[in-house]
C-alpha cells in the first residue's frame, strides 16, 4: 500500500518535474537561425518560462531529428525546406495550413510565417555580372566556363543545385562545395564566379553582389516559421503563444538588418534579438576567463570520459586480439573501419542513438579512441620475445599471473603510447562536438567561422592546441612513471 | 590435438620408476619431424647429457618433459604418471629450467625475477630474500647484484641469476638447454666448474642439453647422442669412443679441435 502511494505520489509530481525542465531551443549553424533562436529564447524568458538555447547544432537533418526525438523543443525552419526535405509527398508550394496538418501526426507544430521569405538565390559580383550581361539565371547558359561555389548543403539537397541545373539546363562543370560563410569571400576575391545566397543575407549589399532573377521560378518559397513539439502546448503553453505572436512581425528588411548587425558589426546575437523585441538583453556577466573555464571543463570532460571508456574496453580487446589470432584480426579490422568514418559523420551517426549534447559526442570520440589503444596493446603483447613468454610459462606461473606480472608490464610502454595518441586525437576531434551541442573549444570556432571573426576562432583554437600539448606532456610523464625502470635501462643500451 | 595419453600403456616397470620417461614419442613441426619414435628414461638423481648437432631434436625433449609442447604420438611420464595438461603447472614448479639466453624478465630486477613465483605462492619478502642469499652463495654471485636489472648484468651473472630462479623452490630436477652456449670461453669454463659442483652437491635429476662433447663429458657420466630426432647411442663416453654404434658417432666424437702440443 505504501508503495502504491509512493508510485501515485511520483506520478503526481512527475508533471511538475517535467514542467521544471527548461524549454530547449535549437538553431542551425548560420547567423539568421541563431538570431531566431535567441528571439525565441528571449520571448520565452519574457513570459516567465526558463529556456535554453542550444546554438549552432548543425544542419537541417540534425535539428529535425533532435526535434523529433525531443532533444530540443523549438527551432526556426523554412517552409521550402519542410516541403522538400522533411515531409514526403507534399506539393512544393503547399501552404502553411497544409504543412500544419501533415506535421501534426508527427507531434510537431508550426507557427505562421514570421514575415519574411529567405529563399535561395544565385549571386554574382555586380561588376562581373554587368560585364557578362547576366541579370537572370538563364543568362548563365551562355557562360559555360563560369566557376560556381555552393554551400555543401545546397550541393546535396533536392531543391538545391541538382534541381536547379536540371530546370535551367546549366552547362557549368566547375562546381565546388564551400562553407556558406566562406563563399562570400570566395566570390568577392574572384576565386569563384557565382555562389548560392539566402535572400536575407547581410553580405549581399556589403560585398556589392547582384542576385540573379529566378526567371523559371525554380526556388520555392522559404517562409521562416518556428517548428515546435506539440507537447509544449501542455508543458509550456505560454511559450507557444509567444512564438505564435511573432508571426508576421519580422519582414525581410528587419531580418537583413539583424543579420548585418551581428555579422558585420559584431554585435552579440542576444543583444540584437533583445533590441528587436524591445526588451533588455541578458546581463553580459560572462567574462573571457569564466567562458574559457566553462569551455575547458566541457572539452576536458568529453576527452576524459571518452578516453576512460575506451581504455576500459580497448585494453581487454587488445589482449583478446593478441591471445586469439583469428579473432584478433577481426577486432583490428573492425576498429580500423571505425577509424575511417569521417569525424563529422561519426558525430552525426550518434544523434539517432544518443540524441544531442555530451553523450553522442563522448560516444563518437570513444569509437575514435579504440583503434590506437587496441592496436598498441596488441602490438605490445605480440612484440614480446617468444623466449620470454615461454620462460614465464616454464616457471610454472598460471596464465593470469603471466599476463599481469610479465606480459602487460613489458607491453606497458606500447599501450601507453596508444593511449597518448588517442588522447591527443580526441582533444582535436572534440572541437567538432560543438556541432551537436556538446560545447567545448569548438563552440567559439564555429561561431568565429560563421561570423568571420578570427579572434573568436583563436579563442577556441589556441586553448585546443595548448590542451593537446598539455595532454602530450602529461602522458609522457605518465609513461616515464609507469614504464618499468628495467625496460628504460634496456632501451638505453 | 591428440590426447597425450593416447598411446600410453599402463605401468611398464622400468620407465615407470624413472623421474622422467618418454615412450615412443614423435613430434612434428609442420613438415619437420623433430622427434621420431624416441624412447628415453632418466633415473631420479642422475645426470644425463643430451648431445647432438643443432636441429637434432635434443631441445624438443626438454620442452616435452615440461609440457611446453605435447607429443603427436607416444607418451611422456613424470614419476611414472602420464603427464596431463592439468598437472603441468605443478610439474613446472618442481623443475628448474634454464635456457641459453636465461629468459630473465627485463622489467624486473634480479631479485624481482627470483621473487616472481615464490611471491605468487605466498612467500613473504623476508623468506624470499633469505632464499636468494643462500642461492647467491651457492652460485658465487655477489648479493649486491640482486638489486640490478638484467640489462645491467654480465652474461655470466645473468645465467647465474637464471639458475637461481630455477632453484628458488628447491626443485627435484634441473633441465638445462645449452645453459652456457652464449658465454665467452673464460666465463663458460668458470661456470662449468660451478655447475658441476652444484649438480654433485644437490643430487637432483639433471638433464643438460649441449652440442659440446667436452662439456657433456665434464657434466655427466651418461651421454645420449641424438640425431634426426632419434637416439643414435646411449652410454658412457668410453662406449661412444670405443664401441661406436655407427660411423656418425665416430665422426661426432672426432669432430673436436685439438690444440697444438708444445714442441719438445
Amino acid at each position: 500500500m505504501k508503495r502504491l502511494l509512493l508510485v501515485c505520489g511520483v506520478l503526481l509530481l512527475l508533471p511538475a518535474w517535467l514542467q521544471a525542465e527548461p524549454v530547449r531551443i535549437g538553431s542551425k549553424q548560420f547567423t539568421e537561425s541563431v538570431i531566431l533562436g535567441e528571439v525565441a529564447r528571449i520571448s520565452a524568458r519574457d513570459v516567465g518560462v526558463d529556456a535554453v538555447h542550444e546554438r549552432e547544432l548543425g544542419g537541417t537533418s540534425i535539428l529535425w531529428s533532435a526535434l523529433q526525438h525531443g532533444d530540443i523543443d523549438v527551432y526556426a525552419e523554412y517552409t521550402g525546406t519542410i516541403t522538400h526535405e522533411l515531409l514526403k509527398g507534399v506539393a512544393p508550394d503547399a501552404d502553411i495550413a497544409t504543412l500544419r496538418a501533415k506535421l501534426k501526426p508527427l507531434g510537431i507544430g508550426i507557427t505562421d510565417s514570421l514575415g519574411f521569405n529567405n529563399t535561395y538565390a544565385i549571386g554574382m559580383r555586380a561588376d562581373r555580372a554587368a560585364q557578362l550581361h547576366i541579370r537572370r539565371i538563364s543568362d548563365l547558359l551562355a557562360q559555360p566556363g563560369l566557376r560556381f561555389g555552393f554551400s555543401n548543403e545546397f550541393m546535396d539537397r533536392a531543391d538545391g543545385w541538382p534541381g536547379l541545373r536540371q530546370r535551367y539546363g546549366l552547362p557549368q562543370t566547375q562546381v565546388r562545395g564551400l562553407d556558406h560563410t566562406l563563399s562570400y569571400r570566395a566570390v568577392a576575391s574572384g576565386a569563384v564566379d557565382a555562389i548560392d545566397l539566402y535572400s536575407t543575407d547581410a553580405e549581399i549589399p556589403y560585398y556589392h553582389l547582384r542576385t540573379l532573377e529566378d526567371d523559371r521560378h525554380y526556388f520555392p518559397r522559404y517562409e521562416a516559421v518556428y517548428l515546435y513539439r506539440l507537447s509544449l502546448e501542455h508543458s509550456a503553453p505560454a511559450v507557444v503563444t509567444a512564438l505564435r505572436q511573432l508571426a508576421g512581425r519580422i519582414d525581410e528588411d528587419a531580418m537583413r538588418r539583424m543579420n548585418a548587425r551581428v555579422k558585420l558589426q559584431g554585435i552579440k546575437d542576444g543583444v540584437v534579438a533583445a533590441d528587436f523585441l524591445g526588451v533588455r538583453a541578458d546581463a553580459d556577466g560572462v567574462g573571457f576567463w569564466s567562458r574559457l573555464l566553462q569551455r575547458s571543463v566541457e572539452h576536458v570532460k568529453l576527452v576524459v570520459l571518452s578516453l576512460g571508456l575506451a581504455i576500459v574496453l580497448a585494453i581487454p580487446l587488445g589482449i583478446l586480439a593478441a591471445r586469439l589470432q583469428r579473432l584478433g584480426q577481426v577486432v583490428l579490422g573492425l576498429t580500423g573501419i571505425l577509424q575511417t568514418v569521417p569525424s563529422l559523420a561519426m558525430f552525426v551517426f550518434m544523434i539517432p542513438l544518443f540524441g544531442i549534447g555530451t553523450w553522442p559526442a563522448v560516444a563518437a570520440l570513444f569509437f575514435y579512441s579504440l583503434l590506437p589503444i587496441v592496436r598498441n596493446t596488441y602490438a605490445g603483447l605480440v612484440g614480446i620475445a617468444p623466449e620470454l613468454r615461454e620462460s614465464a610459462a616454464a616457471l610454472g606461473l598460471p596464465p593470469g599471473v603471466r599476463l599481469r606480472e610479465v606480459e602487460l608490464p613489458m607491453a606497458m610502454r606500447s599501450i601507453l603510447a596508444g593511449v597518448k595518441i588517442a588522447a591527443v586525437i580526441n582533444v582535436g576531434t572534440a572541437t567538432l562536438a560543438a556541432l551537436i551541442g556538446a560545447g567545448g573549444y569548438g563552440q567559439p570556432i564555429l561561431t568565429g567561422i560563421r561570423l568571420d571573426d578570427i579572434g573568436l576562432i583563436l579563442e577556441g583554437a589556441v586553448p585546443a592546441a595548448l590542451l593537446a600539448l598539455l595532454v602530450q606532456g602529461v602522458f609522457e610523464g605518465i609513461e616515464r612513471w609507469l614504464t618499468p625502470r628495467g625496460l628504460r635501462i634496456e632501451a638505453r643500451l | 590435438m591428440p590426447l597425450p595419453d593416447r598411446d600410453c600403456l599402463p605401468d611398464t616397470g622400468a620407465t615407470s620408476r624413472a623421474a622422467f620417461a618418454m615412450e615412443h614419442v614423435s613430434k612434428r613441426y609442420g613438415s619437420v619431424l623433430a622427434l621420431d619414435d624416441i624412447s628415453l628414461a632418466f633415473a631420479a638423481g642422475s645426470t644425463t647429457a643430451l648431445i647432438g648437432s643443432s636441429g637434432s631434436g635434443k631441445s624438443t625433449v626438454l620442452r616435452l618433459l615440461l609440457g611446453l609442447e605435447w607429443p603427436d604420438q607416444g607418451c611422456v611420464r613424470v614419476d611414472g604418471q602420464v603427464l596431463e595438461r592439468s598437472a603441468v603447472l605443478a610439474l613446472r614448479r618442481r623443475v628448474g629450467y634454464l635456457t641459453q639466453d636465461g629468459g630473465l624478465f627485463p622489467h624486473l630486477t634480479a631479485l624481482g625475477n627470483l621473487a616472481l613465483l615464490p611471491r605468487h605462492l605466498g612467500w613473504n619478502a623476508q623468506r624470499i630474500r633469505q632464499r636468494a642469499q643462500e642461492l647467491a652463495a651457492l652460485t658465487h654471485l655477489s648479493p649486491a647484484v640482486l638489486e640490478r636489472y638484467p640489462a645491467e648484468l654480465s652474461g655470466g651473472q645473468r645465467q647465474r641469476v637464471a639458475l637461481m630462479r630455477g632453484l628458488m623452490l628447491d626443485p627435484d630436477a634441473l633441465l638445462l638447454d645449452e645453459p652456457l652456449g652464449a658465454l665467452d670461453p673464460i666465463v663458460r669454463h668458470e661456470l662449468q666448474d660451478e655447475l658441476k659442483i652444484i649438480f654433485d652437491q644437490l643430487g637432483k635429476t639433471v638433464i643438460v642439453v649441449t652440442h659440446d662433447l667436452a662439456e657433456a663429458v665434464w657434466f655427466a657420466d651418461r651421454l645420449v647422442l641424438v640425431r634426426g630426432g632419434a637416439v643414435v647411442q646411449d652410454g658412457r663416453f668410453e662406449d661412444l669412443r670405443d664401441r661406436p654404434a655407427s660411423a656418425f658417432v665416430t665422426h661426432f666424437v672426432q669432430a673436436q679441435r685439438r690444440l697444438p702440443e708444445r714442441s719438445p
